[in-house]
């Protein structure tokens, strides 16, 4: 199944930069709840489907911006392979477009690398309507500045992504995943220890009374590694860690606005820990809050990291931390260097951008 | 877009210039005599060849601060360069601007091993890092070639590879944040010791981006934890489709290999008679195949490899039995480059990438442009990842042979475009590579990249002349090609 409207998109975005109209760029809006709202007029790609190329021996999938996430996690399925970022698609509507949009990356992130590690190339529309390709189709390419990366978690304010190649990876042979019962303190000490071992970890959280450890690679390997880590064989656990991605964990079922944190694994922040969910072996955190932006913003930032509203009230505005004004400055001019009128996503980011 | 630098800058003095620099850095900080700045008129690719203006050589941040706004308020080009390792020109200097050596920016800052991150100035060598994070049993994983000399600096402006990046990645994928010094003099924080930050992700812009956007003045790199173990599989095989097929197989069978190198014959015999590896010379290829992890991990893909690697059609199967034996595997490949030198007066390095199924396609065409030429090639590849490395053999002091292999390998590079690749895998495009730039991307692309460089360097004073073609350039290049009678890939934008 595939349909090709690039061509419209292009014109669409092309007759609003005549006009200075700003357009909210959809797809399956599974992600509408993330970054700030934009009132603007929809340019829908979900019509832009299909996956365009996959080799499995070349570890390269190219797709459609609308394509659903889902088609394109099963065709990789069938043959053995995965995203290996582990995106969350926060509904069955999901498309590539949105998941490279957002560069949202799963629990699997710090042992394998985020969204924006497994671009290798993008066709995007610049805001003068512009169809524009980077990067490409193979594993290393260093000709030109890296666009594709830099489209990835640029929320459409500098382009809209119309196609997406990706580097797809081998699904791990063999899995398990350990559960300890720690507390706060323990899992601090204990995580650098096991993680400056050469060890097969696909992912480590705690979730305030137990440490989940999943261990992803050849049945030796894994197998090893139970032997050096202890611990018990947690039952039901890829529910668990889908369960996590997606937010369904009882942990997110609260009203209270969610943050989330994003600081070096080890930093020890007393004043949130003890109500956080620690992912990413601590270098991401959810924390459920009503203290003001500000100060938690301000508190995270003292150890190098930074706080976004993640989910808070709709219609929802400054939802990320705030940029050096040196730094938003260069953020402006950037946005100005691909969208001079302005006209893509204004305002999901960052006001002005 | 940008303005005529060479019209602004005809009027100054260098005399007065070097006053002002004296302000703010000692005199040996500066070079300015042709016997002292001649050691920095070219990088690794020394048939480009431009003696610099002035060199200036700063040991802190605020001299370079000042040196960058010093040039920008006085419209120099500046050239920054880290050890000049760099294969395609992007170090060279500019003939009446500043090059600006950031090789006495040599220090380790911090080792973090509750975070596994090292913070480290520019001009720090690549190994070093690794060196100095040993003792705590990790190391950083891009290893470039050149991974003894070069710098750090160095690797993210260019965002080197190595033999081992199909499982680590390039520098792009084992960077946390850097520091830079904008033209203007101001300094960023990009990226952050997290895993992100917030904004657009300036540090995959900026890794890459050759020097055209900032100077980079600390780098903080991820390290991982050593692997337990390594094996090296070394497979031969009587043609070169088989061994692609091998390759192919391995990747299907889902396996990552650390490594999977490829030789082709003449470069199979040079490293030979070179380096004694033991290589089978009558093998039309051979495969390297390393493996890391733990002791059981690494046994079973083994096992399991060399099946196959004999399914494919290997002629011939070994496996390292010990570490004087891995090393000695390696050693043929990684001497490839000086032994291939060794046939030839000079070798001309090309670095594209290729989806891996047109690979024997790819080789029979540069066999076909090679008796074209008159010229030899021997072929290293990082058969993992696709990144092809042509060497072109040829003597420079014959009238118009350097010539004729550049025209070669600019062929080569327009034939990985045709094939669905890239002209550049991992060396970047600096000068060498501009004109090939005009086929890899089309006017309205290249005009992108030109704002984006105007946002960070609104003259152009940053690296003049490198990356990125003015479209210009491109047109005239385009004119060229037509001239010779042949224009490689009529299916291809040209303007």
């Amino acid at each position: 199944m595939s349909s090709d409207i690039g061509q419209q998109l292009c014109e669409q975005v092309h007759d609003a930069s005549k006009t200075g109209t700003p357009l909210s760029i959809r797809g399956g809006q599974s992600k509408r709840f993330f970054a700030n709202e934009v009132n603007a007029i929809p340019l829908d790609v979900s019509g832009h489907y299909g996956i365009t190329g996959y080799e499995p021996t070349e570890l390269v999938i190219t797709a459609r911006a609308g394509t659903l996430l889902a088609d394109i996690k099963s065709s990789l399925e069938n043959s053995g392979q995965m995203l290996a970022f582990e995106p969350p698609s926060f509904g069955a509507d999901a498309t590539l477009g949105g998941t490279i949009a957002t560069g949202l990356s799963g629990p699997r992130r710090p042992f394998n690398g985020a969204a924006r590690d497994f671009v290798l190339g993008v066709r995007c529309i610049n805001g003068n309507g512009e169809s524009l390709r980077f990067g490409g189709e193979v594993i290393k390419n260093v000709a030109g500045y890296d666009v594709a990366r830099l489209m990835t978690g640029a929320l459409g304010t500098l382009g809209v992504i119309t196609e997406v190649s990706l580097k797809v990876l081998p699904k791990p042979r063999y899995e398990t995943t350990l559960i300890f019962e720690f507390d706060l303190a323990d899992s601090f000490q204990r995580i650098p220890r096991w993680l400056e071992k050469p060890m097969p970890v696909s992912a480590l959280c705690f979730d305030q009374q137990r440490l989940w450890l999943r261990l992803s690679g050849t049945e030796e390997g894994v197998k090893s590694a139970i032997k050096r880590l202890g611990g018990e064989n947690a039952t039901d656990a890829s529910q668990f860690w889908h369960d996590l991605n997606e937010q369904k964990l009882d942990f997110f079922a609260k009203s209270e606005p969610l943050w989330r944190i994003s600081v070096p694994a080890n930093s020890r922040l007393p004043e949130f820990d003890k109500q956080a969910f620690l992912d990413w072996g601590g270098a991401q955190r959810w924390l459920h809050s009503e203290r003001p932006a500000p100060e938690i913003q301000d508190r995270v930032s003292e150890v190098g990291g930074h706080a976004t509203l993640f989910r808070g009230v709709s219609g929802q505005h400054g939802v990320f931390q705030p940029l050096p004004a040196e730094m938003l400055a260069l953020h402006k001019r950037l946005k100005q260097a691909f969208d001079p009128r302005g006209v893509l996503n204004p305002g999901r980011m960052y006001a002005g951008i | 877009m940008h303005k005529d630098i060479t019209t602004s800058r005809a009027t100054v003095d260098k005399r007065a210039v070097l006053q002002q620099l004296y302000d703010f850095l000692p005199v040996s900080a500066v070079l300015h005599e042709a016997e002292d700045t001649r050691p920095y008129e070219c990088d690794g690719l020394s048939a480009y060849r431009q003696l610099p203006w002035i060199v200036v050589l700063p040991e802190t941040v605020d001299q370079v601060q000042r040196v960058l706004s010093f040039c920008h308020s006085q419209h120099l080009p500046v050239v920054a360069r880290g050890a000049g390792t760099g294969l395609s020109a992007g170090a060279l200097p500019h003939e009446e601007g500043i090059l600006l050596s950031l090789a006495r920016f040599n220090k380790i800052i911090d080792i973090d091993t509750d975070n596994r991150c090292a913070t480290v100035q520019p001009g720090v060598r690549n190994l070093a890092i690794s060196e100095a994070a040993a003792p705590y049993g990790l190391f950083y994983a891009p290893d470039p070639s050149s991974q003894i000399a070069c710098t750090i600096g160095g690797n993210v402006a260019e965002n080197s590879g190595g033999v081992h990046c199909l499982k680590y990645g390039l520098t792009t994928h084992n960077l946390l944040q850097l520091k830079i010094i904008t033209l203007e003099g101001e300094a960023l924080t990009i990226g952050s010791p997290g895993l992100d930050a917030p904004g657009y992700d300036l540090l995959a812009l900026m890794t890459g981006s050759e020097g055209l956007l900032g100077v980079i003045v600390e780098v903080t790199v991820k390290l991982l934890p050593r692997p337990e173990h390594t094996q090296v599989i070394l497979a031969a095989y009587d043609n070169v489709e088989s061994a692609g097929t091998a390759v192919a197989a391995v990747i299907a069978a889902g396996l990552i290999p650390a490594g999977l190198e490829m030789m082709d014959n003449p470069a199979i015999r040079a490293a030979e008679a070179y380096a004694h590896a033991s290589y089978p010379t009558d093998a039309a290829a051979i495969l390297l195949c390393e493996l890391d992890g733990t002791a059981a991990e690494v046994d079973s893909q083994s096992v399991q490899i060399q099946e196959l690697f004999k399914q494919s059609g290997a002629v011939d199967v070994r496996v390292a039995e010990d570490e004087a034996q891995r090393q000695r595997f390696w050693a043929g490949r990684k001497a490839a480059f000086p032994a291939v030198g060794r046939l030839s007066p000079d070798y001309y390095c090309m670095d594209g990438t290729i989806p891996r199924k047109r690979l024997a396609e790819v080789l029979k065409q540069i066999g076909e442009l090679s008796a074209e030429y008159g010229l030899p090639v021997a072929n290293v590849f990082h058969a993992g990842d696709g990144n092809l490395h042509p060497l072109i053999l040829y003597d420079a002091n014959k009238p118009g042979e350097l010539e004729r292999t550049e025209e070669f390998g600019g062929r080569i590079l327009e034939l990985c475009v045709a094939v669905g690749g890239t002209i550049t895998g991992e060396h970047g495009v600096g000068v060498e590579k501009i004109d090939q730039m005009c086929v890899q991307f089309n006017a309205t692309e290249l005009a992108q990249f030109h704002r984006i460089k105007a946002a960070f360097d609104n003259e152009g004073l940053l690296n003049p002349g490198k990356a990125i073609p003015t479209l210009h350039r491109c047109a005239e290049f385009g004119a060229m090609h037509v001239h010779h009678g042949k224009l490689s890939h009529p299916e291809l934008d040209r303007f």
